[in-house]
């Protein structure tokens, strides 16, 4: 089933395109991974589909009844204050933000949850430090636990493993891949080729050609050759 | 000590003292419970702005010869407010500049316009009164108390109905809108309620006062707790404590309330940043 689809969607800022000309769709349990250079439009397509940016022509719909609060998102820097006083686990807790509706508070199970995907990016013993005080790699795992916390259904992840140990790294592919393997599905940014191809069922090439395919088509495709270099040769 | 604990006693028996601590008090909490979020939006400084606002509209409503210049200063000094404060991270002027902007504008075209059509004598006293509070806090009167307590039940029972939902959409707006919470909804309602307390208390204790009520709690608690909540409750408490204190201070020595209750909480501040810089360096 579809969970997105783009039609013929243009994107940029203050009415100048970056990427125009935009056709695919994501169904349900797809492992979509966008790749291109820096400054092709990921970050910028991202926030399109999360509706952060109304696209300048095109349309995107969403479907398979998925609501806006089934979507968990990490974005790639966030403006985050510099003073802002937030414990790890207040924000690991934000997540839940839209899930409780009217409801004013977070209940049990949720501050559970919260727990359960703090231990799994090993960030347990920070929940009460405060989020500016932490590392960037530390930053990074408290939103992707928010991020996970948020998602039921589709998780968009804009460069994930962006300032983690190769450690760390690892286990959040795994985890990813996991998650994928339980239903949702996943739309992730990354500059690492090998662990696209590695992982995803779906590869969009964002740059001067627009490609969008399977894997399998990808490693076929001339798009792959000059751009991905060793990893797809292998 | 029993004679100051006596006189004390006495002057919390005159009604227009126990107004006095009653309003101070609630419009201290009020003022440092959105204080967080105003100062962690960078709109430390909207208390001033506003009351400018407020002084340019009433020029207006003065040489419009409106004899109840409520009925223009309330909505416009709103309007303003949540036109400023609703604009979010979208907005291209922001923060301390759209204030800045709007604050300036506004007493310059209410003191050109009261020039030219001078309707008022007066004209230095009006712009005073504005920034000081065209009453004072000692002379407030039981409906004036009424309305104050009614609307700060109303602002703490909206604060804590939505805390969660402010924390969420203070920190981190772009996630908020991304995972489906309407954002811009909580963005109005704070405003709204923000723009209404600032109006209130505005003419209840003066602009200038607010400002230090909005500034001083939030950035005490900020130099000692490093969560949210933590923030908010020691800055609500600080709040309230140095209002209370500062008030009884002002009745038993004489001196002026407002500048007073500032004075606390400017005491408090450098307190607490001696203690945040001593803390600092243990950890
Ligand atoms: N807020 C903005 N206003 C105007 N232009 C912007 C804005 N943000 C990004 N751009 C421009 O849009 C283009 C695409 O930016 P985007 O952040 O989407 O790139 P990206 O593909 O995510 O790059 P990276 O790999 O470095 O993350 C860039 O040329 C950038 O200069
Ligand atoms: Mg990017």
């Amino acid at each position: 089933m579809e969970q997105l689809i783009c039609r013929d969607v243009s994107l940029g800022y203050e009415g100048n395109a970056i990427i125009s000309g935009l056709n695919f769709s994501i169904g349900s349990g797809d492992y979509l991974c966008i790749v291109g250079e820096n400054g092709s439009g990921k970050s910028t397509l991202m926030k399109t589909l999360l509706g952060l940016i109304p696209p300048l022509s095109g349309e995107i719909v969403r479907g398979g009844g998925l609501c806006a609060n089934e979507i968990g998102y990490l974005p790639q820097q966030t403006a985050i204050q510099r003073d802002f006083p937030a414990s790890v686990t207040e924000i690991v807790l934000s997540g839940f933000q839209a899930h409780c509706g009217m409801r004013p508070f977070y209940n049990k199970e949720e501050k559970r949850t919260a727990l359960e995907n703090m231990e799994r990016l090993g960030i347990t013993d920070l929940a009460k430090r405060c989020y500016r005080e932490l590392s960037g790699g530390q930053q990074q795992r408290v939103l992707l636990a928010r991020a996970l916390c948020a998602t039921t259904k589709l998780l968009l992840l804009d460069e994930p493993v962006a300032g983690l140990d190769p450690m760390v790294t690892a286990d959040m592919y795994a985890l990813i891949d996991s998650l994928n393997k339980e239903g949702v599905t996943i739309i992730m940014i990354s500059h690492d080729i090998c662990a696209a191809v590695k992982y995803a069922s779906h590869i969009l090439h964002i740059g001067d050609v627009l490609f969008f395919g399977t894997k399998q088509e990808y490693l076929r495709s001339d798009v792959s050759k000059y751009f991905s270099g060793e990893c797809v040769k292998r | 000590m029993s004679e100051i604990t006596e006189k004390l006693f006495m002057y919390l028996e005159l009604p227009f003292v126990r107004y006095a601590v009653i309003v101070g008090v609630l419009i201290a909490l009020c003022s440092s419970l959105l204080g967080v979020t105003l100062v962690l939006k960078r709109f430390s400084f909207i208390g001033d702005g506003l009351s400018h606002v407020a002084f340019g509209a009433m020029a207006v409503a003065s040489v419009l010869n409106v004899s109840n210049d409520m009925v223009i200063v309330l909505p416009v000094t709103v309007v303003s407010a949540i036109l400023l404060l609703s604009g979010g991270r979208k907005a291209k002027i922001k923060g301390d500049a759209a204030i800045a902007m709007i604050s300036v504008g506004a007493l310059a075209f209410g003191y050109l316009l009261m020039n030219i059509f001078s309707t008022s004598s007066n004209l230095s006293g009006d712009v005073c009164s504005t920034l000081f509070g065209s009453t004072s806090i000692l002379t407030l009167t039981s409906k004036e108390v009424w309305l104050c307590v009614a609307l700060s039940v109303a602002v703490v029972v909206i604060f804590l109905l939505f805390y969660n939902k402010i924390f969420a959409v203070t920190f981190d707006e772009d996630f908020s809108k991304a995972v489906g919470t309407k954002a811009q909804r909580y963005n109005f309602l704070l405003a709204t309620v923000i723009a209404v307390i600032i109006v209130l208390a505005m003419n209840l204790v003066g602009s200038l006062l607010i400002s230090a009520l909005v500034i001083f709690p939030a950035l005490s608690a900020m130099r000692i707790f490093r969560s949210f909540k933590a923030v908010t409750i020691c800055s609500a408490v600080v709040s309230v404590i140095c209002a209370f204190v500062g008030i009884i201070i002002s009745i038993l020595a004489g001196t002026p309330v407002g500048s007073t209750i500032v004075a606390a909480d400017a005491v408090v501040f450098i307190i607490f940043y001696i203690a945040g810089m001593i803390r600092g360096g243990v950890q």
